[in-house]
């Protein structure tokens, strides 16, 4: 099958335009009898869902979350990119485009991001009219700061909680269409099976976690919304319940999967305390901009930070590029932050951390200046590790944050299944190969409220969809496998409980396919991972049984699939010899430590094709062509 | 850091299914570091028990950071633990002692059944925002953004309320089961942003009737709710909840149905 | 259901009843109190202008509707903030094991029903002792059965201890009722704050001195 990406043709300016209007339109009067499937309700399944209702179609809608409001995308806290150029400081639609390809380091799709970058202003306004509480100015207008190593001013936030009020503003569309009745919404529903019937999407089944019933969801179209798979490294910012099992089982139903190595490493996150810690909690990026990053000069130097004297002090990011400082992008800074504890230079408990000091900006600006700009973060910094960062500088470390890779799809966001539409965080993205701050938020509010609607209406109207309903023997069929599957699992009663073998997974992961990864590593990886996955088919416990609210079992469905998964990634990491954005392959690098693509041999997106539990799968390649953005070395000395 | 480590002595409520009663089942536990999360610490007595192949302690939980507002326990007898301005996830263990006995109980109220355990059934709060908590604006219609000013302070003051994380520790530490201050929270949100101007009245009226319908309590401004609340909403939203209701039922507005467009 | 209807069955409804009829009562003290407070001239002038107040009262017609009317107050007020009470009871059929209540809201604002309670049956003694006597069997001036009653240190501490309940159901009642009314909200605060200590903390004091100042000077 040779992926085609359908880009439209024609200047990318006009790229989108045009398309809109060579689109097919469903008749208004024909919308309700089109039955759409949503599984997620995070951004930019809510948003699709809420919008999809509005133009008429039949919506259903299902998550595992007991409410849309407590999806994952709540937790973003610093902001939104917007190119409005309200700061009258030179941003533009071209410059938030070249930015983004820039930052994904060559390994986006040029005409996607710069539809991103189109139609990012019109969620500003879209979330302002729905009462989204954006950070203003005295004058009463919209205020907007420069976020993760943009030049411009162009993200707007609200407070440090700009996630949740974005979700907020796009639960309560949802809520709007559920009240009409254009929605039918399942909460505590969680989607293990895609049905593919005659070669298109055509619905899905969805264990009931309250009672363990499998049920059946028929429609015309499925999107999935279902976020990143940053947990499958067991430790990352993600929420605890964030996985890939949607995305997972799709692509076993034949979705090819794009650059599933492409994860993001956050610069700023609360350094891991012991081996209880269960989650890692992001500080936001946004103190970058206030704040110091050094490590003393002298590795194993122990003493507390504030009797270092400043000549001691080792700003590294400042020394190796005064020009972006701090504000360096998330690889780079990571990176950094690595190479400094693999050499010694590490403080804290654990020499995994590097300070984040403030005491300049205090000196500066005041105490009070700080508090009301980070109060919140400064808050729950303390909250968590006991430490006042008023007092003495923050620790700060690496963690998984952001799954650039995921299911590949076209320019209409449909993946490789006819009529099964990707968005948001599970789709393998606009963002390359990094992926620049507040860009996230960005790109599932485009998907949902501007992007899908349209696109979904083109295959609606060009295919007949025969009529099929749960008895189909496909949906059958998928019901009788996962009933097996799950009485499988409950019935291995073995010894190691579900997050035991996950936490495990988590450590190979993060130390051979993380932030810096080899060819050994990566080797030794694929041959740990197998065994791994064997031994949780034997040797798994899942207490309780199928048929009730069981939260291990869940578990165990979701780690099921990251074992998989991370075979997956490992293939691809091990496949692109290459470094670029936030695949870091130690043997490809610059004299000065950088990044080194290898763009005559990768400039492609890797969609990887299923072909079977334990058979390696198939590359596909995405060639990718930049006729726009001319790909240099990034630099940001 | 410290290893100073503690043993804990837990009751918990368990409670197999919505139906079934429930009972304090009481396990002890050793080594407690007191840098754990009151999460972790759950999550370490699980892995416990399922070592043994009993059945793991449920409760809701998903971010732990303190914004989903999934996390729902009564500890101690208080909504979230001792603690102002936190959520469950976000309590340490160094807020407690050395041989302490820590009561775990689920929020309790009659629109919050419990499922299993600890966890609870909060899709009222869905319910009562599917009724009215929204401004009806379709995708795409949208001026822009800057359109209208809107005062600093008056903005400041809706995201206070807007901050709330629907967790329903208001409910849960309420004596009388009054969701009060989430719905006054939305309320006050809206109300207080132009943009939900044109539907005040109906979204108020068709709020508190679901609140009610749902069967939370009245409120008797005990403020208990307040002082709980995570996210530290103030009373004065169910002031200005009061206010706006009062105004609807006297005032007569041409304003349909929460939903016009449709 | 009529409009008036729906609004007296919706929670806030009932609330602005409650909080109405109990600023209402509020108003009654005043009054209440001034009237009183004459009789302390009871030496001066031996009840006199107290009395002439009294058979004021007693007598003229205009006084007899709002009586009843208060009557009425006390009565729907009553009745609905118990009635309330027991709904928001149910609202919990299984109850906290630990409830450290103590640590997020006050012992008056939990127990204004109690308190409520003790003053209804201070109001019923009371309403007793001097209302219904003089009205329908003891026709000596009020004054005399004032001194009577008052004379007798029993009777004068349960004064005490009522108004001690009283002082508490309108400690957090006086907030309580504007907050029901959206009105205690930014400057008003501190208005209602104030007003407060002389609606929670004077008028009871105005009244223990009557019951104190009768008991000591004969
Ligand atoms: C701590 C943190 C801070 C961040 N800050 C920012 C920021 O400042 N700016 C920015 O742009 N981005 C930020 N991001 C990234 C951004 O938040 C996410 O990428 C984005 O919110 C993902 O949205 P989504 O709608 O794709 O998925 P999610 O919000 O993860 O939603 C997934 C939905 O799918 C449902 N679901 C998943 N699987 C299933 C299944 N099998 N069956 C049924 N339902 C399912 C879930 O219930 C949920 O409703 C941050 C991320 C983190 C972790
Ligand atoms: C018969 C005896 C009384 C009883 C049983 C009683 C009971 C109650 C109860 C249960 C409440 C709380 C209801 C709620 O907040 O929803 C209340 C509130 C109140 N009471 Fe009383 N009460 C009595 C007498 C009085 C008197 C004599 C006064 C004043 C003189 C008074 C003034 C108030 C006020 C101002 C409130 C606050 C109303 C509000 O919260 O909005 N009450 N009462
Ligand atoms: C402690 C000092 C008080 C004194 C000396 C006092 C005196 C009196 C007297 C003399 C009467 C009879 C009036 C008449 O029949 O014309 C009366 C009636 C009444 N009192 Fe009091 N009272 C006191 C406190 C209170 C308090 C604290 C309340 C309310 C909480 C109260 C409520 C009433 C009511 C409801 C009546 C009947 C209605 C009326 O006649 O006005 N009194 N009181
Ligand atoms: S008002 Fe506070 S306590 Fe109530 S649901 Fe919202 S955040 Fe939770
Ligand atoms: S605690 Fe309850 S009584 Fe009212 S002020 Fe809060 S809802
Ligand atoms: S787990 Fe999200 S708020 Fe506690």
């Amino acid at each position: 099958m040779a992926l085609n990406a359908r880009i439209p043709d024609g200047p990318i300016q006009q790229k989108w335009d045009n398309h809109r209007f060579t689109m097919k339109l469903v008749n208004p009067a024909n919308k309700r009898k089109y039955h759409i499937i949503v599984v997620g309700t995070g951004l930019a399944g809510s948003s699709a869902a809420a919008s999809l209702a509005e133009l008429g179609y039949n919506v259903t809608a299902l998550c595992y979350h007991e409410s849309p409001r407590r999806a994952h995308s709540i937790a973003a806290q610093g902001g939104i990119n917007a190119p409005k150029n309200y700061p009258n400081d030179g941003d533009s639609i071209w410059r938030l485009f070249y930015d983004t390809v820039k930052g994904g380091d060559y390994r986006a799709r040029e005409a996607n991001v710069y539809r991103l970058a189109q139609v990012s202003n019109n969620i500003i306004d879209q979330c302002v009219a729905q009462g989204v509480p954006f950070a203003r100015e005295y004058g009463g207008l919209l205020d907007n700061r420069s976020f993760g190593g943009a030049q411009v001013s162009r993200t707007f936030y609200a407070r440090g909680q700009t996630g949740q009020q974005l979700l907020l503003g796009a639960y309560s569309a949802l809520c709007r269409q559920i009240g009409l009745g254009n929605v039918r919404f399942f909460d505590r529903r969680e989607m293990l099976d895609l049905v593919v019937i005659d070669g298109k999407a055509r619905g899905i089944i969805a264990r009931n976690m309250v009672n363990g019933k499998f049920e059946a969801y028929v429609g015309d179209a499925v999107i999935l919304a279902t976020g990143g798979y940053g947990n499958v490294f067991f430790l990352s910012t993600n929420a605890k319940m964030s996985n890939a099992t949607a995305t997972w089982r799709a692509h076993k139903r034949g979705a090819f999967f794009g650059n599933p190595c492409f994860t993001q490493i956050h610069p700023t996150c609360i350094p891991v305390s012991s081996d209880h810690q269960s989650k890692l909690t992001l500080m936001s990026e946004s103190l970058r901009n206030s704040g110091r990053i050094w490590v003393p000069k002298k590795p194993g130097d122990r003493r507390h930070p504030n009797d270092i004297p400043e000549h001691e002090r080792d700003y590294y990011l400042e020394r190796l590029y005064p020009s972006f400082g701090n504000l360096v992008p998330r690889d780079v800074a990571s990176r950094r932050a690595k190479e400094m504890c693999d050499t010694g230079h590490g403080v804290g408990p654990t020499g995994l951390a590097v300070y984040l000091d403030f005491s300049d900006t205090i000196k500066r600006l005041g105490k009070q200046w700080v508090v009301e700009k980070y109060g919140n973060l400064f808050d729950m910094y303390q909250q968590i590790t006991g430490e006042n960062a008023y007092e003495q500088p923050m620790r700060i470390y690496p963690a998984v944050h952001y799954t650039m890779g995921g299911l590949w799809v076209d320019y209409n966001l449909m993946s490789t299944i006819p009529g099964l539409f990707v968005l948001g965080e599970a789709n393998f993205s606009d963002h390359g190969a990094n992926r620049l701050g507040a860009s996230a938020l960005m790109q599932g509010l485009a998907d949902g409220y501007f992007i899908i609607p349209y696109t979904i209406g083109d295959y609606l109207a060009s295919n007949t969809f025969p009529k099929v309903d749960e008895t189909h023997a496909a949906f059958r069929d998928a019901e009788r496998e996962l009933t097996a599957m799950t009485e499988k699992l409950i019935s291995i009663k073995g010894k190691r409980p579900v997050d035991e073998i996950h936490k495990h997974l988590g450590k190979i992961m993060w130390d051979k396919c993380g932030m810096a990864r080899n060819a050994g590593g990566l080797k030794e990886a694929l041959k740990e991972i197998p065994k791994l996955h064997e031994e949780f088919w034997h040797n798994v416990m899942i207490p309780g049984s199928a048929d009730a609210f069981n939260q291990e079992l869940e578990k165990a469905h979701r780690v099921a699939d990251f074992l998989e998964l991370a075979e997956l990634m490992c293939y691809d990491a091990l496949h692109r010899e290459e470094s670029c954005g936030g695949h870091f392959r130690e043997e490809y690098q610059t004299d000065e430590g950088e990044a080194k693509r290898n763009d005559a041999k990768f400039s492609y997106v890797a969609a990887w094709e299923f072909k079977g539990v334990g058979t390696p799968e198939k590359l596909h390649k995405e060639p990718l062509v930049f006729e726009y953005v001319k790909p240099t070395q990034r630099s940001y000395k | 850091m410290a290893d100073t480590s503690m043993t804990i002595t837990l009751k918990v409520w368990r409670q197999k299914d919505r139906t079934s009663p429930g009972q304090f089942v009481t396990y002890t536990m050793p080594n407690i570091s007191p840098d754990m999360s009151f999460l972790e610490m759950l999550d370490l007595l699980n892995l416990e028990l399922v070592r043994k192949g009993e059945d793991a302690i449920a409760f809701d939980h998903d971010c732990r950071e303190g914004i989903c507002g999934s996390c729902s326990l009564y500890i101690n007898g208080r909504a979230h633990g001792p603690l102002r301005g936190v959520t469950a996830c976000q309590l340490h263990m160094r807020s407690f002692k050395d041989g302490d006995t820590i009561v775990v109980e689920p929020w309790r109220a009659k629109p919050f059944p419990v499922i299993k355990d600890l966890v609870v059934d909060r899709s009222a709060f869905d319910r009562i925002m599917t009724a009215g908590g929204f401004i009806s604006v379709r995708t795409g219609g949208a001026p822009d953004a800057n359109t209208i000013p809107i005062p600093k302070p008056v903005a400041d003051e809706a995201f206070d309320a807007a901050a709330c994380i629907g967790c329903g520790a208001c409910v849960a530490a309420c004596k009388n089961s009054s969701a009060m201050l989430f719905v006054a929270a939305k309320v006050s949100h809206l109300a207080l942003l132009p943009q939900g101007y044109p539907e005040r009245k109906a979204r108020v009226e068709a709020m508190v009737a679901q609140m009610d319908e749902e069967g939370f309590g009245s409120c008797t401004n005990t403020y208990a709710c307040e002082a709980e609340c995570p996210k530290q909403i103030s009373v004065s939203h169910i002031a200005r909840l009061n206010r706006e209701y009062l105004r609807a039922k006297m005032i007569e507005e041409k304003s349909g149905p929460v939903d016009c467009a449709g | 259901m009529g409009k008036t209807a729906k609004f007296l069955q919706s929670s806030v409804g009932r609330k602005v009843v409650m909080s109405l009829s109990g600023l209402f009562l509020c108003s009654f003290l005043v009054l209440h109190l001034t009237v009183n407070l004459f009789a302390l001239q009871v030496k001066s002038d031996g009840g006199a202008e107290f009395d002439t107040y009294a058979h004021f009262m007693a007598t003229y017609p205009l006084i007899r509707p709002l009586e009843w009317l208060l009557f009425a107050g006390f009565l729907v007020h009553a009745v609905l903030g118990l009635y309330l009470e027991v709904l928001n009871r149910r609202r919990r059929p299984i109850g906290y094991e630990v409830n450290r209540a103590h640590e997020n809201s006050t012992w008056t604002s939990r127990f204004v029903w109690l308190t409520g309670i003790l003053v209804g049956v201070f109001l019923v003694v009371h309403v007793n002792t001097f209302f219904v006597q003089s009205r329908f069997f003891d026709h000596r001036p009020m004054i005399e059965l004032i001194k009577e009653a008052f004379a007798r240190p029993g009777y004068v501490a349960f004064y005490m201890v009522s108004l001690f309940f009283l002082a508490l159901h309108l400690k957090h009642g006086f907030q309580s009722a504007f907050q029901t009314l959206g009105l205690r909200v930014g400057k008003f605060q501190k208005l209602i704050h104030a007003v407060g200590v002389l609606f929670w903390l004077v008028i009871p004091i105005g009244f223990a001195i009557i019951p104190l100042y009768f008991l000591f000077a004969f």
